[in-house]
Order: structure tokens, then sequence, then C-alpha cells
């Protein structure tokens, strides 16, 4: 069916509705990567077969990440006149539980991670009740999800329906509201309406600069030469980052609705995705989207009745992290090596086939549809001064809650780490959080308080680049971190330009050097060096941003730098050339454990007896660390001469 | 007619000049590596590197492909412009401590000694043999192949190009003399290491 009127696209919301709240037990599981990674595909096929084998009635769907991905796999379940619940960790014996236990109404609370007694739609703005009528007395004492810590400090605007709706269901989008904004944009405004709301709604990109998005717009509407072209950036190459897979493997419609709105204002009839290969499941869910765009009208010629005409391609990076960069993934996308030019000219004048092209990020489509549906107004009352709306960031690393979070921007990382990540684990201190990706920068402890803002991060030597957000604990090296960025950058640098291609080597040289307790008197002085040629000589940003994890771990963390290089000692113990593995004879009981667990046999000593550490032969591997039960076996760093 | 002030002075060119060819067009000589008059500009090396200030607002782009523009303030060799320039040389004759022209620019710049271990390279990637193929010669033989420190300049298979017509213009453009030309023709990088690779192995 095309839709092409109102009444059209009500007909289509109204089956969406009906599979989004049948009438019946609706069973929905989490099955983005993250989720699957954690087995949501053997809780899915053990709640299918089971459903199967009892013959029951009851609807069962995949739907993206929740966001909460420490807990997955989740399933969410809805049942007639009943809260949903939220169910974390489940495994297929608990999903086969499940569906019996569905059935005499006795779900296992404890598995309960929260509920929900009404549902957001955000596009109209309402907030609709579910019928609880007949919510089980046990029920009382789940919390909500807007109750619980890790939800209710955010505001999720684009991954609003993540999770909520089955992304490969075009009905389930259009149910939340999905494809208004572009029936009201191609049916009741003009491109410089368009342009001028996005302009207003203070809207900048998500993919790292934050360039406002409607200047861009505008600039590629206006450059001379046809065709235009929109491009979507799904490279995501930064270590530890998967919003933008997350949106598209949940909710692949609203980036395509943004692109075809952005198409619209900039007067472009053709789109390109670009997309890494390592996202498998992203690009099955795009392709179905545009599939199912195209049969709906929505893509293709005459877009909901009109005389606009835009396509869509899906076009496979082979994993470059540089192909990421603008000018690099339009020499990708026609077949050339994928290294950036000079942007002296800029894409939006003269990119891809050397015609006027416009690139954005998946997150920044994604907010598209909602500035048109809300309104400019309503979306700049959101954030910042500066920064407007909110940005997703995919928090991980030494954090009791890794997830996805969306937040307004203005929060603090203090309230993000502490508050929706729950903080470090095992009671060990913060030491430093990284963000803007491996050219980002780590930002302190007396830092925390500083805003997510653009502009904020930029000032404390980090960037906010994409929204990878890396948290570090006290057992972290900083000379190590630093040299573990650099080595990312090293291995990725195109090799085009001197400065990045030689300087980041060195760079990596100097700090592998310092790590292994070779550092000499001058080697700051040197990084300092190589970070100025970088920053006013690379070519593209990969390169002039590449010394910021040196400079900033050289303004906030110099003593490690320091005692690394003067003492030869490593404070976090963790260089392995700086640090000693010994047995505390106090501890020890003898138990022979750990000499049994030794690699190298470099441990030695009689039954009940304190053992000891051959140096010589320790390999620093930490088995016996890890082994003893008594904390006898530890590491020191005390530096030598 | 655009005009732009560099180092003070003040010129007027066609629109669509590059400073480079601005400054040389007016005795202004800023040095190069990877830009020759006929062929296409690479912007690889960053050597001619130069201040522009526009505005009040001042950053430093490559003079190769930086096109001039109205009331355009040009510094090529402010503290700046030199620093990034004795960096950029000091990083290119740790990677080809043997290229005499290499030595000779850093002279010029004042480095005497790269303050890292030196590297046994004799290319610095600059492409000009591959453009000249390109863009002269009109062959297309050579390219760059892999990515990052292990680039190299390679034709296809890293065989002799069968189609080679020996023109030499790849080992006349080579600012390092990486490409020899030998039996009248080129002899390439990847085949003397392989050479040597072979020696070291047998
Ligand atoms: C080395 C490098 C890698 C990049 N990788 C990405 C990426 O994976 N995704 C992305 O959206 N932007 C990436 N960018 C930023 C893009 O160049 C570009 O600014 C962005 O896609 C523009 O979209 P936006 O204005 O919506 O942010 C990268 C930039 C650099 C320098
Ligand atoms: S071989 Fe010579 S001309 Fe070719 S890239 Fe290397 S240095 Fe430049
Ligand atoms: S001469 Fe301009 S970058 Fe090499």
């Amino acid at each position: 069916m095309k839709i092409t009127s109102l009444n059209d696209l009500q007909e289509v919301r109204e089956q969406g509705l009906a599979l989004l709240h049948p009438q019946k037990i609706k069973i929905s599981v989490g099955m983005a990567t993250c989720g699957l990674a954690t087995g949501a595909g053997k809780v899915w096929d053990a709640l299918a077969g089971e459903i199967e084998k009892a013959g029951l009635d009851i609807a069962l769907e995949q739907t993206g990440c929740m966001g909460f991905c420490q807990q997955e796999p989740i399933v969410s379940v809805q049942q007639p006149k009943k809260p949903r619940i939220f169910l974390k960790k489940m495994t297929p014996d608990k999903a086969l539980e499940l569906v019996s236990s569905l059935q005499n109404n006795a779900v296992n609370t404890e598995w309960i991670l929260a509920k929900d007694e009404s549902e957001r739609f955000l596009i109209e703005d309402k907030t609709v009740p579910y019928d609880i009528s007949e919510a089980p007395a046990v029920f009382a004492d789940i919390p909500l999800c807007t109750d619980i810590d890790f939800y209710n400090k955010q505001l999720k605007i684009a991954l609003h329906n993540c999770g909520y709706i089955d992304p490969g269901n075009i009905c389930e989008y259009i149910a939340k509201g999905g494809y208004t904004a572009l029936f009201k944009v191609l049916h009741e405004m003009t491109s410089e309406q368009v342009i001028s709301e996005v302009k207003r709604s203070g809207l900048r990109g998500r993919g790292g600069a934050g360039f406002p998005t409607g200047v861009k717009w505008e600039s590629c509407r206006k450059a001379p030469g046809t065709p235009r072209y929109v491009i979507c950036n799904a490279d995501e190459g930064d270590p530890g980052a998967y919003m933008d897979r997350s949106v598209l493997e949940g909710d692949p419609h609203s980036v395509l609705e943004g692109m075809v709105i952005g198409a619209y204002a900039i007067g472009s009839h053709q789109g390109y995705i670009y997309v890494r290969n390592e996202y498998p499941l992203a690009i099955k869910r795009i392709r179905r989207a545009i599939e199912q765009a195209r049969e709906y009208g929505i893509l293709g010629e005459n877009i909901f009745g009109t005389d606009f005409n835009f396509s869509i391609k899906i076009n496979r990076g082979g994993g470059a992290f540089v192909c990421g960069e603008s000018t690099s993934l339009m020499a990708s996308l026609e077949g050339k090596i994928g290294e950036p030019r000079a942007k002296y000219i800029r894409s939006v004048a003269r990119g891809l086939w050397d015609k006027p092209s416009n690139l954005n990020n998946v997150e920044t489509w994604a907010n598209v549809p909602l500035i048109i549906n809300r309104g400019a107004d309503w979306y700049a009352s959101i954030g910042t001064d500066r920064s407007k709306g909110t940005k997703i960031f995919s928090l991980v690393g030494k954090i009791n809650n890794t997830g996805l979070v969306e937040v307004p921007m203005g929060v603090s990382l203090r309230e993000i780490i502490d508050t929706i990540g729950g903080g470090v684990p095992q009671g060990k201190k913060f030491k430093a959080v990284q963000t803007g990706g491996p050219s980002g920068g780590c930002i302190p402890e007396r830092l925390l308080d500083l805003p997510v803002d653009y502009e904020a991060l930029t000032e404390a030597g980090s960037m906010m680049g994409s929204g990878g957000m890396i948290v570090m604990d006290e057992d972290t090296c900083m000379v190590d971190v630093a040299k573990y960025f650099l080595e990312f950058l090293e291995g990725e640098s195109c090799g085009k330009c001197v400065p990045c291609r030689e300087g980041v080597r060195r760079a990596r040289q100097v700090l592998s050097r310092i790590t292994a307790g070779e550092g000499n008197q001058g080697d700051i002085e040197l990084l300092e060096d190589l970070a100025l040629t970088l920053q006013d000589g690379a070519l593209c940003a990969l390169g002039s941003s590449a010394a910021n994890p040196v400079i900033s771990t050289l303004s906030y963390f110099r003593d490690e730098y320091e005692a690394h290089i003067r003492d030869k000692r490593c404070p976090a113990g963790v260089c392995p050339d700086l640090i000693e593995y010994y047995i505390d004879p106090e501890a020890c009981t003898g138990c022979t454990l750990c000499a049994r667990k030794c690699p190298n046999e470099a441990i030695f000593g009689e039954k009940k007896q304190p053992h000891r550490i051959d140096t010589e032969k320790c390999i620093k591997c930490g088995a016996c660390i890890e082994v003893c039960k008594f904390g006898a076996a530890r590491k020191r760093s005390e530096g030598r001469k | 007619m655009i005009t732009l002030t560099i180092d003070g002075k003040e010129i007027g060119v066609t629109e669509g000049t590059t400073i480079l060819e601005a400054a040389r067009m007016f005795g202004i000589e800023i040095p190069t590596l990877c830009y020759h008059p006929v062929l296409s500009a690479h912007g690889s090396c960053r050597l001619c590197s130069v201040e522009v200030v526009q505005r009040g607002w001042s950053r430093v782009v490559v003079s190769c492909l930086y096109p001039v523009a109205q009331g355009l303030e040009v510094k090529t060799n402010s503290e700046r412009v030199l620093r990034l320039r004795r960096g950029i040389i000091e990083l290119l004759l740790t990677r080809c401590p043997d290229s005499e022209r290499i030595q000779a620019l850093a002279q010029q710049l004042g480095v005497d000694k790269p303050r890292f271990e030196r590297d046994e390279h004799e290319c610095i990637l600059c492409g000009l043999c591959v453009r000249v193929c390109h863009e002269v010669s009109e062959k297309h033989l050579l390219n760059f192949v892999d990515r990052g420190f292990e680039k190299e300049v390679a034709a296809p298979f890293y065989e002799p190009p069968e189609e080679c017509i020996a023109c030499g213009g790849c080992a006349y453009v080579c600012p390092t003399g990486a490409i020899r030309i030998v039996d009248g023709k080129p002899e390439f990088l990847w085949q003397r290491n392989k050479q040597r690779s072979g020696e070291k192995d047998g």
C-alpha cells in the first residue's frame, strides 16, 4: 500500500497500535547486538519453542536495545490489565519458566527489573496509562522504570522507540507517531521553513565536531550544482561506542525519516547510508526498513503522493576508522582509497563525485523528525546555551551499570557516572573518564561536575565526540591509557600526511619506551613538540586531535609520567616492566594453589609454608593474584634507579 | 583579481590561484616536497604550511592547496609556521636519514639531528611518482598500497609493470632517489626490498 493521505497514515497507525498492544500477552525480547551477545537469541528460541509447543496465544516480538546492557538479556512482558514488566538477565531456562508462570499468573518477581504503568508518545507529547486494573499485589513493590536511578536522569528522545517497537515493522514506528513529521514537511512546509526550523532548534552534529546541522543544510542547498547528495554516517569506529548501531538496530525508520526530511530541505534525490560491515544486524534492519518504506510510498517516486522523489542506497564500509571522516567516507563511497582530502572547499559545495553533499551522523538524523513534530522551541528548551537537545552515550569500562544512556545536554558527568552508571564497581576509586573516542581526552575526578556540552568538554581538553564514555578506576595507568589510544590511532592512520603517519608513530614509540621503564628526561617535551606538529600539521582531524589523549593525561596526570620516567615506577601497578609480583609471607597459608596455577613454575615453597616467587622466572601474568584466596599474592612497583 | 598580503607584501592574483602559486609568482619562497607545478596538488608532506589570518582568526593551512581569498593575510615565516616545519622535517629525517634533499631542507630549517631513533626508509610517500604515472604518462601503473606506516608505493601484485614505457617520469620527480633508472627501466623500492629480504633469507 502506498500512503498518500493522512487517512492512509492513520489506517497504518491503527494496525501498528494493534501490534504494539494486542489484547493478549505479548513478550518482547531485546535483540540488538548487545542483547544477542549476552544470549537473547537463545532466550528467544526457548520462548518461541515453548509457546508453539504449548499452543499458546502469546505474541512474541523482537525489539531493540532497552539501554540497560548490564542487565541483558532483557525481556518485556505485557499482559492485559497489568503493568508492563521488564525482566532482567534472562536465560533459556528462565524463559521456559516464564511462559508457564504467565499461564498461572505467578511471574518470579525477583527477575523483574522495573515496571511501566503508562507509555510515552513523545511525538504527540502524551502519556497513555495502561489499564492496570488487575495488577497483582506483588507488583506494588516493583519500582517504575522512571524511579530507578539508571533511567530517571535520562531523557529518551532519539532513543524513544528503542526497546519499545519492533524495528522490523514500519507499522509500529508509525503507531508511535512516525512519519507524521515527513508528511507535514512534504505537504505543508517549504524547504526554507524546514531549514529554518532545524536551525532554530540548535541541533548540532552528533558525529563529533558539533557543527550546526541547519547551517550545513542551508549551505548545501545553496551550493551550485546538481545532483546533491545526502549521506548518513554510520561508520562508528570509536572503540567501545555503539550508539549509532543501537539506533539503527532499534529504530531504523527514525533515521530514514530524518534523511528524507533533510533531502527535501536540501533538494536531493539520492541518499547513501555508509555503514560498517561489522554491523550485520544494523545493515539487515536498515535494508528491511528501506524495503518497507518503499512499499508504503515513503521512499522512491512521489513520496506520500507528492512530486518529491528520493531513494537511499546502503554502502558497507570495510571498517577503517578514518573512513568515518567526511572526505574519506566520500572517497570510499566513490570506490577510491579511503583517504581524506583538504577541506578548503567544503563537501557541502564539492563532496561526493564533486557534487554538493550533506553528511550527517545517524543520531543527528534521528533527531530531525522530533524537531519537526515538536517544534524548534521545544527542542531548544532542552540543554545548555550552546548545546541543545540530548546526547546518547555508551557508558562502558569500570562502571556498575554499563549501558546506552541518553541524557539532556547540561547534565554533569558526575550524574552520568555516579547516578546513572551507579559508580565504580568493587569499591574502587574513580580515576578518570575518557570521552570523545580515541582522540578525545581523559577527564579527572575534580572536573566531574562539568556539564555535557560541546564547548565545556573541549575546554577541558577532551571533546563530546560521538558519545563513547569509558570510565577508569584507580587501577588504571594513565600513561598506558595514552599508549593504548595512540596504538589504535597509529594503526588507523591512513598514512597520507607526514605529521599523522610519522608523528603518531613516534609519539607511541616514546610512550612505549616510558612504560617499559626506558623513558628519558626530555621525553615529556618531546611528546609536547609532537603534539604541536600534529595539531597544526595534520591533514584531517584524526591526526590533529591524535595528541589529545597524551596532552590531557599529561596535564591531569603528569606525576604518573614523571614516576615512570624518573623513578621507573608505575603507580597504578599496570606496566609489566615496572612491577614485581610477590607473596606476603604473613598472609600466605601455603595452600600451594598459586604454585600449581603458575604457568611458568615460578612459585616455590613447601606445603603449609609461605611460598615465594622467583622474579627471574615470573612472566607477570597475574594468575597467582587471581587464584589466591587469601590476598597473599600481590604486585608492587617500587621503582628502580 | 584578488588582493591579499603575503608577509606584509600586498599582491594581486586571479581567483583560483593557490597561496603557493601566488607566493612564487612574487618571488616568495615556500619549501615543498610533494608539490610539482605540472601535477595536481596532494597536500601530504605539509611542509608548505603557512599561517593565514582572516577576520582576526589565525590558522595553519597548506599553501599548495589553499585558494587565495580577498583580504587574506598570509605569513609564510611566522614562528608558528617555522616550528611546524621543523617538526615535520625532523619526522622526515627520522624516516629517511640518508636522503640528501631531506638533509638539505633540515639544515635550512635548523634541524641537525632528529631526536628519534632513525629508520632506514627511502620513500617519503609524497606520491609524485604515482601522480606522474597517472597524470602525465597516463599509464596508471603505480599507486599506494596499505595504510599508515605500512603504506608503500607499488604496482599491481608487486610485479614490474609490463605496460611501463620507461618514460622515467617517476624517477625524475622522486625527491629522495627511491626510484632509480637501471638498464633503462625504473627500479622501484619494493623490488629492491624484495631482493634485500631475499638475500637475508637466503
Ligand atoms: C577520524 C575521524 C573519524 C570519524 N568517524 C566518524 C564516525 O564514525 N561517525 C560519524 O558520524 N562521524 C565521524 N566523524 C566525523 C565526521 O567527519 C563528520 O564530522 C560527521 O559525520 C558529520 O555529521 P554531523 O554533523 O551530523 O556530526 C569522524 C571524524 C574523524 C576525523
Ligand atoms: S618513490 Fe619517490 S616520488 Fe614516489 S612517493 Fe616515494 S618519495 Fe615520492
Ligand atoms: S607541498 Fe604542500 S603539502 Fe606538500
